[in-house]
């Protein structure tokens, strides 16, 4: 250790390697918390992830078509599609407003908005569908109300729908927020000094600045609102071909012991997740500045 | 400055649009999630003292919170460990394929918890490709409580590392150069010049990932088997309460799951801020 003390240049290739002798670990040691590493994300998450694609094509290309192709698998990939075409823009829209109220204005009780905000994130998930069946199930709070007016909520779109909304709800905003605060509103002043419209300042100024962090928390939420299992699985009622969604599809169908049409659904899933962290990975990469500030919570 | 100004809920500002943005914020806060919270609080609150305490005290309840807790205790303290390693590998090393392992830890936040859990239920099962080489060795753990800590160790994965990760990256290496040079050894290094600072960083990362696997559903049905007593979580007690239409009981269940999670993020909350007082900002 003694003999490493000679001057540090960082610039000097020789002077970094004997850099690494007075702050790095021996070689061994970095060897062996590597395979450490390795053998911990093999066995934990890159062996879930080829189990999911070995056991999808296990019975071969035909089988595996027919899995997805079959009309149940088909409804279910559309309710999928469905709710989170609805759920993502209303998040989109709240997480904007509520970004916007938080970063550019000075106010009492921020910081219990926002902890109000991220509060979906410590509920279970299978809480997140209890409460609207407590609200809106057959013996809720509204049930009866509801039933008189042959109004469904619960097994039924809307259900899934606001499960999957309660669930996603601090996506976008928290990708926002960290981001808008650090841009400030200096840009937004000068553009309504001169003249624009507050409408124009905001579609012509503050979602272009924001727009990679707004982008990442979409992708996010995206995410999460197609994937969402326990939610959705207490609200849904399994009814096959009406409100199933594709991970409920997929216990259905691993329930049934029919394990390689599971594991064909849950193939595309999988695939999602796939294009979803690559995209995400693309992004931290180009716009890293926009969205580091995010990465930090 | 806020002696002499008079009190005031917002200060003033020449942007537009405060009060659309916030009350549509607040309105959609409300309506999917504040609301339907408080109704889980009242329907748990209406079933009355002595049935509430019934629900609470019985054997399965407790059974199932226990795993719950423990088992999220057990492989939140896991993930710090691994956690820990791994940001500081990712951060120190240079290797092949580091960017695309750096990618690869956040997969637990993308890939559905359905799926996890058929594939790590395939992978620990008796016949499967790990647990078929444990087999021999009499070691179960698809089916039975180390399932349920295998899926929770796979969910709170990538909540540890990235927190813990933008710390390691900002700290200042003269600062272990000079501890190195002023002859510490490199474990004594470790331990009292890069640790504390990125402690807060990870006792957070713990209380996330701790947070996710209480309340964790999709990743772990799969594969624990769900015995009644034994390998039972929570969430899936309260699933199961819905199911037999025991409203009442599954709001209990669900409260208690809530208060108790919330006391613990509190406290270390808590702790936190302390911290951050005695080391400086995280």
């Amino acid at each position: 250790m003694s003999d490493a003390a000679l001057p540090l240049k960082t610039n000097d290739l020789a002077t970094r390697r004997d850099d690494r002798r007075v702050r790095g670990e021996s070689v061994a040691v970095q060897i062996l918390l590597i395979g450490l590493s390795l053998a911990f994300l093999l066995l934990f998450l890159l062996l879930p992830l080829i189990t999911v694609f070995v056991e999808a094509g296990a019975r071969g290309w035909e089988a595996y078509k027919a899995a997805i192709f079959e009309p149940d698998a088909v409804a279910a990939i559309r309710l999928t599609l469905l709710v989170a075409a609805v759920a993502v823009p209303f998040n989109i829209v709240v997480g904007i407003a509520a970004a916007w109220a938080i970063a550019k204005f000075e106010f009492r009780g921020k910081n219990l908005l926002i902890s109000l905000i991220d509060l979906p994130f410590s509920v279970s998930p299978v809480i997140s569908g209890l409460v609207f069946v407590l609200l809106f199930g057959a013996q809720g709070y509204f049930g009866a109300w509801l039933k008189a007016h042959d109004v469904q909520i619960i097994f039924a779109l809307p259900g899934l729908i606001l499960a999957t909304v309660f669930v996603t709800f601090p996506f976008v905003a928290r990708e926002l927020i960290p981001h808008m605060q650090s841009l400030g509103s200096a840009d937004e002043e000068a553009a309504l000094t001169l003249g624009a419209s507050p409408w124009r300042t905001f579609f012509s100024i503050t979602l272009p600045n924001v727009k990679w962090s707004l982008f990442y928390g979409v992708l996010l939420c995206n995410a999460r609102a197609m994937g969402e299992f326990g939610a959705v699985a207490v609200v849904s009622g399994k009814i096959r071909g009406l409100t199933n969604t594709m991970p409920l599809h997929v216990e259905i169908l691993y329930n049934e012991y029919m394990g390689a049409a599971a594991f064909a659904v849950a193939s595309l899933l999988a695939g999602l997740a796939l294009v979803t962290l690559a995209l995400k990975t693309l992004l931290e990469w180009r716009f890293g500045d926009a969205i580091a500030a995010s990465r930090r919570h | 400055m806020a002696a002499t100004a008079p009190f005031r809920w917002r200060e003033p500002s020449v942007l537009p649009g405060f009060g659309l943005a916030l009350g549509l914020t607040l309105t959609a806060l409300s309506l999917v999630v504040l609301i339907p919270l408080a109704a889980l609080f009242l329907k748990a609150a209406s079933a009355g003292p002595a049935d509430i305490w019934a629900i609470m005290t019985s054997p399965r309840t407790l059974a199932a919170l226990r795993l719950s807790f423990l088992g999220a205790l057990f492989a939140a303290s896991i993930n710090a460990i691994f956690g820990l390693i791994l940001a500081w590998v990712l951060v120190r090393y240079e290797f092949p394929g580091r960017r695309l392992i750096d990618a690869a830890v956040d997969l637990p936040f993308a890939l559905p918890t359905a799926v996890a859990g058929i594939a790590l239920a395939a992978i620990y099962a008796p016949n499967g490709w790990v647990g078929s080489l444990l087999a021999p060795f009499d070691i179960r753990i698809a089916y039975t409580p180390l399932g349920v800590m295998v899926a929770l160790i796979f969910i709170g994965l990538p909540f540890v590392v990235r927190t813990v990760q933008p710390v390691l990256e900002e700290l200042q290496d003269d600062v272990e150069e000079a501890a190195a040079l002023l002859g510490a050894s490199r474990l004594r290094t470790i331990f009292t010049v890069i640790l504390p600072p990125v402690l807060p960083a990870l006792l957070t990362g713990f209380v996330l990932a701790f947070a996710r696997a209480v309340g964790e559903y999709g990743s772990v049905i799969f594969i624990a088997g769900n015995v009644p007593m034994v390998s039972e979580i929570a969430p899936l007690l309260i699933v199961i309460k819905l199911e037999q239409f025991d409203y009442a009981g599954a709001a209990v269940v669900a409260t208690l799951m809530l208060l108790i999670s919330f006391a613990l993020i509190l406290s270390v909350n808590l702790i936190q801020a302390r911290a951050r007082r005695r080391f400086g900002d995280v």
